[in-house]
């Protein structure tokens, strides 16, 4: 199943890559290449890959995904003309400090997603992941040091939608 | 019209970069200054690769240039955590002008 999930994942990457296919009708070539490598690829890494295989075939996922574009689009656009405003001032307005806040999450997959999306957003880095679903921010301009707080600041807005695509 | 849109995004983008190299001077210590690059260098390449694939249009280097963007917003904020991790636990501290670091405290306990 999972091995199967990969070998689709590898054609498409390699589908890409390999794109502007030879005039000439040299295509079937490009592409006997890329199954062969993908299904060694599938065969060997299939057991890294994913914990929960038939998540991928959940389709609402996807669309949730795709709604999830644009939110995190806006948060990083928000993150840079925040970053902006703070190297450019003369008086470097910031207040770093390290907080702490609790994720519902619980597949790996979901908290990776959220800890690389709370690094893009604004004023936010993830330090440290913890099993039991603590995530340690570094926030450039603390403005609590309360975990619900905290959690409600950064952490909620993503939440709702990344349960909905990992859960 | 197409063209400028693309230059347009690409200028954006270049800006983003020079405040993200900005921010790595002025900002004090080291999880800022990753905070600012992170942030502005992923957006600043982002922007610069979706203004290439609006100058070029839908040609066979649109694939690449899509996969590019797929792994460095995969990858760059998955590095600065690595970064940020890795100096916390080898006792790099915090600029004095910290508000609070309760990873530090937690882990004295």
């Amino acid at each position: 199943m999972r091995k199967t999930i990969l070998f689709f994942l590898a054609v498409i990457v390699w589908v890409l890559l390999a794109w502007p296919f030879s005039p000439q009708g040299g295509n079937w070539q490009s592409m006997v290449v890329g199954l062969g490598v993908s299904l060694v690829v599938a065969l060997i890494f299939g057991e890294l890959f994913t914990e929960s295989a038939h998540k991928f075939l959940g389709f609402q996922r996807y669309f949730w995904a795709i709604y999830y574009l644009p939110v995190l689009f806006y948060a990083c656009l928000v993150a840079n003309l925040d970053v902006a405003y703070r190297v450019l001032h003369p008086r470097l307005p910031i207040r770093p400090g390290i907080v702490k806040v609790k994720t519902r999450l619980k597949s790996k997959s979901g908290r990776t997603a959220l800890a690389n999306s709370i690094t893009l957003t604004p004023g936010t880095m993830s330090v440290e992941v913890t099993d039991d679903g603590f995530l340690y921010i570094h926030w450039i301009n603390v403005q609590s040091r309360d975990i619900e707080e905290t959690t409600r600041l950064i952490v909620e807005r993503f939440e709702r939608i990344l349960e909905r695509i990992f859960e | 019209m197409r063209q400028l849109w693309g230059y347009a995004l690409i200028l954006i983008g270049s800006l983003f970069d020079l405040f993200g190299c900005i921010g790595l001077v002025r900002l004090p210590d080291l999880y800022n200054r990753l905070q600012a690059s992170t942030k502005c260098v992923t957006m600043g390449t982002c922007l610069i690769l979706l203004g290439t694939l609006v100058l070029i249009g839908f040609t066979p280097a649109a694939g690449k240039i899509i996969l590019c963007l797929i792994f460095v917003l995969i990858t760059a904020p998955t590095a600065a955590h690595a970064l940020a991790r890795a100096s916390h636990f080898s006792g790099i501290s915090l600029w004095e002008g910290s508000v609070c670091d309760l990873l530090k405290e937690d882990r004295e306990q």
